[in-house]
C-alpha cells in the first residue's frame, strides 16, 4: 500500500509455546494501514492465539510483536488500546442490560463520545431494539451488537474473530460494507473466518496457518499462482464436441467442463470461441476455498512454509 | 470517566436489573422486622422485644445470611465473564486488571451496602418510632456498619474463588463449601476443641482463633456492645476478651482488604 507508512502490525519470528504445546511457530507478518488480512486455518490452528498476541493479552515466547509502534503487552501500549477494536468469537454480552447500556459501558471504557453509541446502533440496525434487554436478542442481533462494540472509537486496527457467524446474507453484506468503509478511512483489519465464500473480495492478503505454522501467505493472486490451481471453464451448446476435440484432450473433466492451467487459459478460450455452436462460456478462477484446501492438503508434502511475499526479514 | 467508576456503574446497573438489590433489601427488612416483633414468641409473649435481644438474634441470623448472599452475588463475577467471553474482550480495553477488580468491588459492594442499609435501616426506623429513637439508632448503626463490612468481606472472598477456578459450577461449589466452613464447621471445630481438650485452649487463645473467621468477628463486635446477660455460649467467653470494638472493626477491614489483594494478585497472573 502506501510506501511511507509504518506497518500497523508486525510480527517477526514469533513463537508461542504453552507448556508442551507449540501454539505458534515462526510467524512473520506485516499489516499496513488500510490493509485487510484474512487469517485462515482449522479450529485449533492458532488463529485465536495469534489474535491474543496482537491484542497484548498473552506474551510471545520468542520473537517480537509490534502493534501501533509498541509492544502490545507493554505499558506504553495501554493508551493505544483505544485505537484497537476486537470482536471475540462466541461472545455473549450482559443479558440483563439493554443493548444501549452494554454499548455505553464499552464506550465509557474506551472514552468514546456518547454520540457514537447511537450512530453505531443505527449503523448495525439495532436502533429499534436498543432499549430491550440483550437476553431477548437473536443470535444475529447479538453479533451485530458485538460489531458495534468493535467499531467504537473508529479503530485503527480491527480484529474480527468469525464476525459473520450467525448473520443472515443481507446482514453479512452490510457487515462487509462497514468493513470496507472503515478500511477506506485507513484502518487495518485482521479477519478470521471459516466462511470463505464472500470474504474473497474484501481481503487484500491472506495467511493460512495449520498446527501453528504458516502454510502460505501473500495476496490472493500470489497464493493462486503458487498453488497453480487450474481455471475451470464451463461451456454451453457444444454437445460433447469437447470430448472428441484432441486439442483439449487432457483438460476435459466433463462433457461441458474443462480444467485449464492458468497460463493456458486465454489460448483455450480463444479456441473455444472459434468453435461453432458455442452459446455460452464461463471462466472461473480458483476461489479462496480451493486455494485454502490446496494448501491444507499439501501441508504434509511440503513441511517448509511457502512464502510468496518478501515479508521475511531476518 | 475513570475506568473503575465505569465498571462500578455497570455492576450496579446489573445488580438493579437482576433484582439483587430489591431481593436482598426485602429479605433483610422482613428478617429484622419479624425478629423485632415476634422474637419473643418463644418466651410466650408477642410484641416488641428489647433492642439488645433483637440485635442478638439479628446478628445470629445475619451471620448465616449475609455471607451466603454476598457469595451468591459475586461468585461468578469473573468466571461468568470468562465463560461468556466478555472478560477476554475487557482485557483488550484500556483498563488494567486491578481497575476491573476494584470497579467490580465498588459496584457490587454498593449493591450489598445499599441493601443492608435499606433493609435493616427500615426496621430500625420503624422500631425507632415505637421506642427510644437514639438508642435504636445507636445499636442498629453499629449492627448495620458491621453487616456491610461482613458482606464486603465475603464479596472479596467470592472474587478469589471466581478467579481461581475456570468453571462457573466449580465456583458455585467452592463458594458453598467456604460458606459451610466459615459459618458452621469453624465454630463446631472450636467447640470440639474446647470440650474435648482439657486445658487445651486458654481464653485468649480461643479469641485469637476466632479472629481467623470473619463471621465470628462480626458476632463478637455486635454482641460485645450489648448487655452480656442476653448472650451465652462460646461467644460470652470471647466477648470478655481484650480486643476493643474499634480493633475488631479494623480486623473486619483487614478481612476485606486481604482477600481483595489476593484476588488482584491471582488476576494479574491469570492467563486466558
Amino acid at each position: 500500500m502506501t510506501t511511507h507508512s509504518q506497518p500497523i502490525v508486525e510480527l517477526t519470528n514469533v513463537n508461542k509455546h504453552y507448556d508442551k504445546v507449540k501454539a505458534l511457530q515462526g510467524i512473520n507478518l506485516k499489516v499496513m494501514p488500510g490493509e485487510v488480512l484474512g487469517l485462515f486455518g482449522h479450529n485449533g490452528a492458532g488463529k485465536t492465539t495469534m489474535m491474543k498476541l496482537i491484542l497484548g493479552i498473552i506474551k510471545a515466547t520468542s520473537g517480537t510483536v509490534n502493534v501501533l509502534n509498541a509492544d502490545p503487552i507493554s505499558s506504553q501500549a495501554f493508551e493505544s488500546r483505544k485505537h484497537i477494536g476486537y470482536l471475540p468469537e462466541n461472545v455473549s454480552f450482559y443479558d440483563h442490560l439493554t443493548g444501549k447500556e452494554v454499548l455505553t459501558y464499552f464506550a465509557r471504557l474506551k472514552k468514546v463520545p456518547k454520540q457514537q453509541i447511537t450512530d453505531l446502533l443505527e449503523q448495525v440496525g439495532l436502533t429499534h431494539a436498543m432499549n430491550r434487554a440483550v437476553k431477548t436478542y437473536s443470535k444475529g442481533m447479538r453479533q451485530r451488537l458485538g460489531l458495534a462494540q468493535a467499531f467504537l472509537g473508529q479503530p485503527k486496527l480491527l480484529l474480527l474473530d468469525e464476525p459473520t457467524v450467525g448473520l443472515d446474507p443481507i446482514a453479512t453484506q452490510e457487515f462487509y460494507q462497514s468493513v470496507d468503509k472503515l478500511k477506506s478511512t485507513g484502518a487495518s483489519i485482521i479477519l478470521c473466518s471459516h466462511v470463505l465464500p464472500g470474504v474473497e473480495q474484501h481481503i487484500d492478503k491472506a495467511i493460512i496457518i495449520s498446527g501453528g505454522k504458516p502454510l502460505a501467505q501473500g495476496s490472493l493472486q500470489e497464493l493462486r499462482q503458487q498453488a497453480q490451481l487450474p481455471v475451470t471453464i464451463k461451456t454451453q451448446g457444444l454437445n460433447g464436441a469437447l470430448v472428441t476435440d484432441e486439442r483439449f484432450g487432457d483438460f476435459v473433466v466433463a462433457a461441458d467442463e474443462l480444467k485449464v492451467p492458468e497460463e493456458k487459459n486465454l489460448e483455450v478460450v480463444k479456441q473455444l470461441l472459434e468453435m461453432n455452436n458455442i452459446s455460452n462460456l464461463q471462466v472461473l478462477p480458483a476461489d479462496l476455498e480451493q486455494v485454502y484446501q490446496y494448501y491444507l492438503s499439501h501441508e504434509h508434502l511440503s513441511q517448509k512454509p511457502v512464502n510468496t511475499t518478501e515479508e521475511t526479514k531476518a | 470517566m475513570s475506568p473503575v467508576l465505569s465498571v462500578a456503574i455497570k455492576e450496579f446497573q446489573d445488580g438493579l436489573r437482576n433484582r439483587w438489590l430489591i431481593s436482598i433489601t426485602l429479605i433483610f427488612a422482613i428478617l429484622s422486622l419479624g425478629l423485632s416483633y415476634y422474637g419473643s414468641v418463644a418466651s410466650g409473649e408477642i410484641g416488641l422485644t428489647s433492642i439488645s435481644s433483637t440485635i442478638a438474634s439479628l446478628s445470629s441470623l445475619a451471620v448465616f445470611l449475609i455471607p451466603l448472599i454476598a457469595l451468591l452475588l459475586a461468585y461468578d463475577s469473573f468466571v461468568g465473564e470468562q465463560e461468556s467471553g466478555t472478560l477476554l474482550l475487557l482485557l483488550t480495553y484500556p483498563i488494567s486488571h486491578s481497575q476491573l477488580l476494584l470497579g467490580k468491588f465498588v459496584g457490587q459492594g454498593a449493591i450489598m451496602a445499599l441493601a443492608t442499609v435499606l433493609g435493616f435501616g427500615s426496621a430500625a426506623v420503624l422500631l425507632g418510632f415505637q421506642m427510644d429513637f437514639a438508642s435504636v439508632m445507636h445499636s442498629f448503626g453499629l449492627f448495620i456498619l458491621t453487616a456491610i463490612l461482613l458482606g464486603l468481606c465475603f464479596i472479596s472472598i467470592a472474587y478469589v474463588i471466581s478467579l481461581v477456578v475456570s468453571e462457573k459450577s466449580k465456583a458455585a461449589g467452592l463458594a458453598l463449601i467456604l460458606w459451610f466452613f466459615f459459618i458452621l464447621v469453624f465454630d463446631l471445630g472450636l467447640l470440639a476443641v474446647l470440650v474435648g481438650m482439657e486445658d487445651g485452649l486458654s481464653q485468649q487463645q480461643l479469641v485469637n482463633l476466632m479472629l481467623l473467621n470473619p463471621a465470628d468477628i462480626f458476632r463478637m463486635v455486635n454482641l460485645a456492645s450489648l448487655d452480656t446477660s442476653d448472650v451465652n455460649g462460646v461467644l460470652a467467653v470471647a466477648i470478655n476478651g481484650s480486643i476493643s470494638p474499634l480493633g475488631l472493626l479494623g480486623l473486619q477491614l483487614a478481612w476485606i482488604v486481604t482477600p481483595l489483594v489476593a484476588a488482584g494478585f491471582i488476576f494479574n497472573r491469570k492467563t486466558l
